[in-house]
């Protein structure tokens, strides 16, 4: 049984169709991303998950109980940290976390264990007795998510949980998140980077309904870069590009220029690899290389190109 | 239950964690003895009871008690903590009773404090202190209509000032519903029974019964009955604006 299942999710506000048919299902040690330009529907489909508003119609249930009909059950096994990481600005966090972990069902003794390890494991010692209102925002977004964690459900349901957060905050946010591979978790975001370094698996989202749904290694192999490669030479006056382009696995060539100075871009058919044709004729040629990489797909470019309407 | 006892807990705690505790409290007694003593010439009078004191008191809630209830899920929609609220582990039934109970205890609490009066009149005279008991247990009754009134439309708007002002303006139709202002609009042309009903709907006429000393049952089963109704319409309410 999956832990976090939806089907055929649907929601409407009267005429706007936020989500249109949303199904996915998600076990235990996966951490799948939810991908999707801002109003793709994402953190409607969040808030119906946790059962903050009812679907218009289709299911979403928590390890097998219907987060609609069974809401007391469901939410019992779901750490939820809902957009902008909302807490009550006037409690410090001791007293805040010892209200959720009430909430829970915890008892006192069960509350004060349960918080000194959170307390550690999130890095909270500092700002324990502060209000949260005079907490920064990174400090708050660990507020909520020592929130959801506090009854160590196995389900975790992240709604942009590094949104507006500094680097090293940001960091923080997706180290934690990899000390908990026993979860099943799910994070909203539009941030690329965060997938590759913490999903194990993408669903793109956009206009309410799933586009895309595979590992990030998988999708970003859909994009044009997949495999391409850039090539720096020293001096004009050798014309590589009609040498490229005769080669069987060569697509196009595209001159660039980026950060690291002006080169060619070589992109291969069907994202072949063609580093090996390439390197050959680099060597026939003796062409004078100072740079010479194999490019990884880009998932902006693959975002774009799913989200996107078709020009 | 336990969330529902989790919840006032923390609500209640909420109050004391800004100055409008204190404040309420100290304008709530100062008022009360100021309405009391000039107004009501509690003095002048020569009668050892606590009429001129509690005769204000509906007056007094409408123009204090929608401030205690307008923050109560104005604040939460306009925060966002509502949905981090009504995503945990609790039934509608126990969110909206926690926090009603803890505005409700707050107000009780306001109200305690003003036993100075009753020591200072059993200390001038000697007053029939069962009429004082029941007026006492009356106010609050009615202190818990205005609350639930003013939290049910507290859930409606994510301003407070609006949840004050409207608040206010509906439990004053319902303080004088009885008077001509209210029974005047609708004398024209409404049926003698309509009238009736909305003419037993006044707080007014069934407070001061209980503190002219006739202390019916059925007074207080009309309070009781206003917080019933209107914590139902609670639920009812926040469900449907929880998403705006």
């Amino acid at each position: 049984m999956a832990l976090v299942e939806a089907r055929d999710l649907v929601k409407r506000f009267g005429s706007l169709t936020a989500v249109d048919g949303i199904s996915f299902a998600v076990d235990r040690a996966e951490v799948v991303g939810f991908l999707g330009p801002n109003g793709a529907g994402k953190s409607t489909a969040m808030k119906i998950i946790s059962g903050f508003l009812e679907p218009t119609s289709g299911q979403a249930y928590i390890e097998g109980y219907n987060s609609h009909s069974q809401p007391i059950e469901a939410r019992r096994r779901l750490g939820y940290l809902p957009e902008g990481a909302p807490a009550y600005s006037d409690m410090s966090v001791a007293d805040f976390l010892g209200f959720i972990a009430g909430m829970h069902g915890l008892s006192k003794r069960q509350a004060n264990d349960r918080l000194a390890e959170l307390v550690e494991r999130i890095g909270l010692t500092e700002v324990w007795n502060q209000r949260i209102d005079a907490l920064s925002k990174g400090f708050k977004r660990r507020v909520g998510i020592a929130q959801a964690l506090v009854h160590d459900p196995d389900v975790l349901i992240l709604d942009e949980p590094t949104d507006g957060l500094d680097p090293n905050q940001k960091h923080e946010v997706r180290r934690l998140i990899s000390t908990m591979p026993e979860k099943a978790i799910v994070i909203s975001t539009h941030i690329l980077e965060e997938v590759d370094a913490v999903c194990t698996r993408a669903i793109v989202i956009a206009g309410g309904r799933v586009l895309a749904d595979s590992t990030p290694g998988v999708l970003a192999a859909r994009s044009r870069h997949h495999n391409a490669v850039r090539l720096e030479l020293a001096v004009n006056g050798h014309d590589p590009v009609a040498a490229l382009l005769r080669l069987p696995g060569v697509e196009a060539v595209e001159p660039i220029e980026d950060i690291d100075g002006s080169a060619l871009m070589i992109f291969p058919r069907e994202g072949q690899s063609i580093i090996a044709e390439v390197t050959d004729l680099i060597r026939t040629a003796r062409w004078p290389v100072t740079a010479l990489r194999v490019e990884r797909g880009r998932l902006d470019d693959v975002f774009r190109a799913i989200t996107l309407p078709s020009a | 239950m336990h969330s529902t006892l989790v919840i006032f807990r923390r609500e209640l705690q909420s109050y004391f964690a800004t100055p409008l505790a204190y404040v309420f409290i100290v304008i709530f007694l100062l008022m009360a003895g100021a309405l009391a003593f000039f107004l009501g010439n509690f003095f002048e009078r020569g009668q050892a009871d606590l009429q001129p004191f509690f005769s204000f008191h509906p007056w007094l809630y409408l123009v204090l008690i929608p401030a205690l209830a307008m923050r109560l899920w104005a604040e939460e929609r306009k925060s966002g903590t509502i949905e981090l609220f009504l995503t945990l582990p609790i039934s509608m039934a126990s969110a909206v009773l926690g926090k009603f109970l803890a505005s409700w205890a707050f107000a009780g609490i306001a109200l305690l404090l003003t036993f100075p009066f009753w020591i200072t009149v059993n200390y001038l005279g000697n007053p029939d202190n069962g009429v004082i008991v029941a007026s006492y247990i009356g106010s609050f009754l009615m202190a818990g209509a205005f609350l639930a009134i003013g939290a049910a439309l507290s859930a409606l708007t994510k301003n407070q000032v609006i949840a004050f002002v409207v608040t206010a303006a509906v439990c004053f139709l319902f303080t004088v519903s009885g008077s001509p202002i209210v029974l005047g609009f609708l004398k024209s042309w409404a049926p003698e029974s309509l009238l009736a009903t909305v003419a037993s709907f006044s707080f007014l006429t069934h407070f001061n019964a209980i503190v002219r000393g006739v202390i019916d049952l059925r007074d207080a089963v009309f309070f009781l009955s206003v917080i019933a109704l209107f914590l139902f319409a609670n639920t009812v309410l926040v469900e449907l604006k929880k998403a705006d």
